[in-house]
């Protein structure tokens, strides 16, 4: 009965379910790679760019829609052209802020905007506004519960910075060649940089999915990877077990899926391997890697040809970055709580670490589950009605928990009223499909549907009574052996109470009869 | 007397606008009556008389106001000398042929007794690296040719909000880069008071309009010496403001951190009154100031009312390291001619020296060059300007900043990338950041002692074209005067003090005061006083008491 899909990194809301990661993989490679792979440890770390959900961009007052026709978004700041200047959207700083925080990281309450220059088509300036030498974040970790269905266990990845900057816009290749679309340029960004500490694709692929949770918590970001709202570039490089130098770093891109950052992890770390294995360690480049979803294999995108020089200094159309602690101290007060703290408190309410991961992963879902526990309902029996029939309503009816019309209230109220036998579990269903859909009350549609359980033994008799008299040749099978027949006696007895008698007392009572001696 | 008259009963419209402006800024430049030229303005407008320099923003307005003389008529007669001067300056890129248009309407509105603002009938040059709307802007590079930006700048919103009237653009070195005008991808402008002589630069072209009598008033822009300089070599006033006084939006950057919008009037009062306008506060410049802005017009005090002394008590500090050697003897004599009319104006002088004076000029090159390398990096071909044709994209951007930057230009995005690049950020950058924290040091120091500091404003007056165009060095050299005031983000004041020998009717020299931060009041009190007292010199160039004698 119960939904057993927790929604973790292999999958996304927008994905189809069944994406399943590593092991499943390599099936045309047999045994001798896996073996080859156990010998070496894989060090992945994470780049992940965060695009803010602010109303306009970092640095000007255009609005930013995702999906609008190419360069309306637009404005002469954010085209760079000759004379603009950028002036600093403070939301920017608010939700760096909010998201340094939530990392637990160290804030530099002086901390200031620098310039990276590069050429690219994409860069209306030449340079892209961010922060070099002084992020406004640094030294924090995020801490994950691994899915059930992957072995569980809890990790704690280190965060080495959190840093603003602003989107580039993007081509749109056609047949006539490049075309520069601008919409984008300019939208704030956080890039987030891990600490190396991944070491298999499911661990990189549920930190990435941790940030989703966190930034969509914090309401900083809408998290979507398939618009790009949250982009992941790996850094994967692997070294025999007990070597402590790493090896060879690679870099991957175009990973728009939590399962596609999985499976990359995965393929590259079998392809460092296999090299490796083969005495080809040197063949390993340091290379920007793209992942290719079709042939699900990384290609070369470009080779380093050793390290670019950004020529980053600090940017002097904008003032320093000063936050003061009191600033400060009213973002931490505002706050949500937190999965991670969520999944501790959840746990410790007995729930399984599946209903936790479950229940913690949408912050609307767990104030829902909150919200009607605190109604009274009893706490598993609210899990158990969140996970099952109402996840599965709204996955059908595409619908988040706050569309659909059920309210906390009426699921304390449904629960109360099985649990003190008002109405059967199965008249609970009805009332709840009711309510999803059309809202209402529980005491109302009782009332309306009459649908309030008999429990009156009398009353239950008199019909088992009817039941009994109208099939004297099923009695008298029963009788004589066919004692099977109790399910077809419990049915009618069911059908003329229209559901409504309470099962326990009926079939006690059925039973009575049934075996009294004639 | 019809004037005089006025000026003791105006009529109702010149009160109205007193009391209140109706312009979105409501600011009102109060006049004395004496300040005024008391003839009303027609086709002479600096004034031939050996009297000092009058206001000629103030003239226009009484003329309009007491309708002496139309808008139309008055930007007629600028338009001609402008038609007539030209050929020899060769001080605009582009001259609008709105300004008829824009002065009758303004002439409509008179008749119709409406409130005109207090610039109204102002011709103003706007140098070619400030953005205007319909209007070619091209910073004097072919990377720009054509360009014709979708905003105006701050300034020159602001100006046109109190009703005066962009003349055209003006002339200068490529993005601002060179103290000649030599360096504009398009034409070499003239020094009017000799025109085998530059003008000075960047800001050549917007010194030359005004000493030339092409528009009332103009905007250049200051990076290193860009509005004091030429301002010194063509013998009017050059206003630089302090960093963040006037928004930077719709100016082209250079080098962010130095670049500031400066004035350029014939008088004192008329770079004050411009300054008025366009300074304050902008959303749009993150580095602009908050701080009120003061009602500049207020120091334009008349002679008449001034006693014997009545400077007396400042204190003013003449900066040693900028008599030494290096520096024309008759650019010396002018300054110290200068100095004792301070004194007799009641000034206590003493000599100060500022020890990081001599590293400014280093430390400006490089920090100006860094800034400018990645400024320029926007004018790849891609979205705007000259865009070369090629196959693959290394070659567009490589041909379209070949072919259309300057040598100069190139010169110094090649030498501002190697300063930042890895492994020489440190010796050159950081380096010349720390040099710029000693010379604002020292500059607070001396102006927590001294009212205002002074120097001449350049070593040299105005030289032959050509004369340095190949000797990149002794151009640079020539900055020594103004990159320290940039680098501390200081208001300066030149104003013209005196002459050297040269051309028909010798060459103008600046003087330059340099106040503290925001203190563009006091420098303008004290530049006006001591241009209204100063005896026996007329910056009138020749040029014109050429033209206007035809």
């Amino acid at each position: 009965m119960k939904n057993s899909q927790t929604q973790t990194a292999t999958q996304e809301k927008q994905q189809p379910p069944q994406i399943k990661v590593s092991p499943q993989n390599h099936h045309t490679k047999t045994k001798p790679l896996d073996e080859i792979t156990q010998n070496y440890e894989a060090v992945i770390g994470i780049e992940t760019h965060v695009q803010l959900s602010t109303l306009t961009k970092a640095f000007c007052g255009c609005p930013y829609n995702y999906a609008s026709q190419p360069n309306t978004c637009i404005c002469p700041i954010c085209m760079g052209l000759p004379g603009t200047l950028p002036v600093l959207n403070s939301k920017v700083i608010e939700f760096a802020v909010k998201l340094g925080l939530a990392l637990n990281c160290k804030l530099s309450l002086n901390s200031k905007f620098d310039r990276k220059q590069y050429f690219y088509p994409d860069l209306p300036k030449g340079y892209q506004i961010s922060q070099f030498d002084i992020p406004i974040a640094t030294g924090g970790h995020l801490d994950l519960d691994l899915p059930v269905e992957f072995g569980g266990g809890h990790r704690r990845f280190g965060i080495t910075r959190v840093h603003m900057e602003e989107d580039a816009g993007k081509l749109l290749h056609s047949g006539d060649g490049a075309q520069v679309d601008l919409n984008r340029a300019g939208v704030p960004l956080l890039e987030i940089v891990s600490e190396p500490d991944m070491r298999n694709g499911i661990e990189a692929a549920e930190y990435a999915a941790e940030v989703q949770r966190v930034v969509r918590y914090l309401g900083v970001s809408n998290g979507n990877m398939q618009e790009g709202s949250l982009r992941c570039d790996v850094n994967v490089s692997i070294r025999p077990i007990g070597q402590s130098e790493f090896g060879t770093k690679v870099e991957i891109k175009n990973l728009n899926s939590f399962s596609s950052v999985s499976r990359a992890i995965d393929f590259e770390i079998e392809r460092q391997a296999l090299l490796h294995s083969q005495g080809q360690g040197d063949q390993i480049f340091q290379e920007t890697r793209l992942w290719e979803e079709g042939s699900q294999k990384t290609v070369t995108m470009r080779k380093k040809e050793g390290l670019s020089d950004y020529r980053y200094f600090p940017e002097p159309d904008l003032p320093e970055v000063i936050l003061t602690e009191e600033y400060v101290d009213s973002i931490r007060g505002s706050l949500p709580e937190l999965p991670e703290v969520k999944r501790r408190r959840f746990e410790k309410m007995g729930l399984s670490m599946q209903d936790v991961l479950f229940l913690a992963n949408d912050i609307n879902v767990a104030q829902f589950f909150d919200a009607t526990i605190e109604l009274g309902a009893d706490v598993k029996l609210a899990a158990n009605w969140i996970m099952s029939d109402i996840a599965a309503y709204m996955k059908n009816e595409k619908l988040s928990i706050d569309e659909v019309k059920l309210t906390p209230k009426e699921l304390a109220e449904l629960i109360a009223s099985i649990k003190s036998g008002t109405i059967s579990g199965k008249i609970g269903k009805e009332i709840l499909f009711e309510l999803l859909a059309k809202g209402g009350t529980v005491k109302g549609i009782i009332k309306e549907k009459d649908l309030v359980q008999i429990v009156d033994p009398s009353e239950i008799e008199k019909m088992v009574d009817k039941v009994l008299s109208e099939n004297p040749k099923q009695l008298e099978q029963y009788r004589g052996g066919k004692t099977k027949l109790q399910g077809f006696f419990a049915g009618q007895v069911m059908k003329i109470s229209k559901g409504k008698a309470n099962p326990g007392l009926l079939n006690k009572i059925l039973l009575e009869k049934l075996n009294a001696k004639s | 007397m019809v004037s005089t008259t006025l000026h003791h009963h105006p009529p109702r419209s010149l009160s109205r606008f007193l009391s209140s402006s109706t312009t979105t800024k409501s600011r009102s430049f109060h006049s004395k009556p004496t300040q005024c030229s008391s003839q009303p303005i027609t086709d002479k407008p600096p004034s031939s008389t050996s009297s000092p320099p009058q206001s000629q923003i103030l003239s226009i307005r009484h003329s309009l106001l007491s309708r002496h003389v139309t808008a139309t008529q008055l930007a007629e007669s600028y338009l001609t000398r402008l038609k007539l001067t030209e050929p020899h300056l060769k001080s605009f890129l582009h001259v609008s042929d709105q300004v008829l248009n824009e002065a009758q309407s303004l002439d409509h509105q008179i008749e119709r007794n409406e409130n005109i603002g207090p610039l109204a009938g102002v011709l103003v040059g706007v140098k070619d690296n400030i953005c205007t709307m319909d209007m070619p802007s091209t910073a004097g590079s072919k990377v720009l040719e054509n360009y014709r930006p979708p905003f105006d700048a701050t300034a020159v919103k602001r100006f046109k909000e109190l009703g005066a009237i962009v003349v055209g653009k003006t002339n200068l070195d490529e993005f601002g880069m060179g103290s000649t005008t030599e360096a504009s991808a398009f034409q070499v402008t003239a020094n009017p008071w000799d025109v085998s002589r530059v003008p000075g630069g960047s800001s050549g072209g917007s010194a030359a309009a005004v000493s030339a009598g092409q528009c009332v008033v103009s905007l250049g822009s200051d990076t290193g010496g860009s509005v004091r300089q030429p301002a010194s070599f063509c013998g009017v006033v050059g206003l630089k403001p302090t960093y963040g006084r006037v928004s930077r939006y719709g100016l082209m950057a250079y080098a962010s951190s130095l670049d500031v919008i400066g004035c350029f009037g014939s008088s004192v009062a008329d770079a004050g009154i411009l300054l008025t306008a366009i300074s304050g506060y902008d959303r749009l410049d993150a580095t602009s100031s908050k701080r009120e802005v003061p009602d500049y017009t207020s120091q334009f005090i008349s002679t008449e009312l001034l006693d014997s002394k009545p400077l007396k008590g400042l204190k003013i500090g003449l900066i040693r390291e900028t008599l030494d050697n290096g520096v024309d003897i008759g650019i010396k004599s002018a300054v110290l001619g200068a100095v004792s009319h301070l004194e007799e104006l009641g000034c206590t002088l003493s000599e100060v020296s500022l020890p990081s004076f001599s590293l400014g000029l280093p430390a400006y090159y490089i920090l100006a060059s860094s800034e400018s390398s990645s400024n320029l990096s926007r004018y790849d071909g891609v979205r705007y300007g000259n865009q070369a044709t090629a196959d693959e994209l290394n070659a567009l951007y490589g041909d379209s900043r070949a072919t259309g930057f300057g040598p100069e230009v190139k010169m110094r995005i090649l030498m501002g990338t190697y300063g930042l690049s890895a492994g020489y950020y440190d010796a050159y950058y950081k380096r010349a950041q720390q040099v710029r924290t000693l010379i604002q040091k020292s500059f607070k120091t001396a102006l927590d002692e001294y009212d205002i500091l002074i120097s001449p404003a350049a070593p040299s007056a105005a030289y032959k074209i050509g004369e340095k165009k190949n000797d990149p060095l002794a151009m640079y050299a020539g900055d020594i005067m103004t990159v320290n005031v940039n680098l501390a983000g200081l208001p300066a004041l030149v104003l013209p003090c005196g002459f050297v020998e040269g051309g028909a009717a010798g060459l103008p020299v600046g003087l330059q005061m340099i106040g503290a931060a925001f203190d563009e009041e006091k420098l303008l009190r004290v530049g006006h006083i001591f241009e209204q007292t100063l005896q026996g010199c007329r910056f009138i160039p020749p040029l014109i008491a050429d033209c206007d004698a035809q």
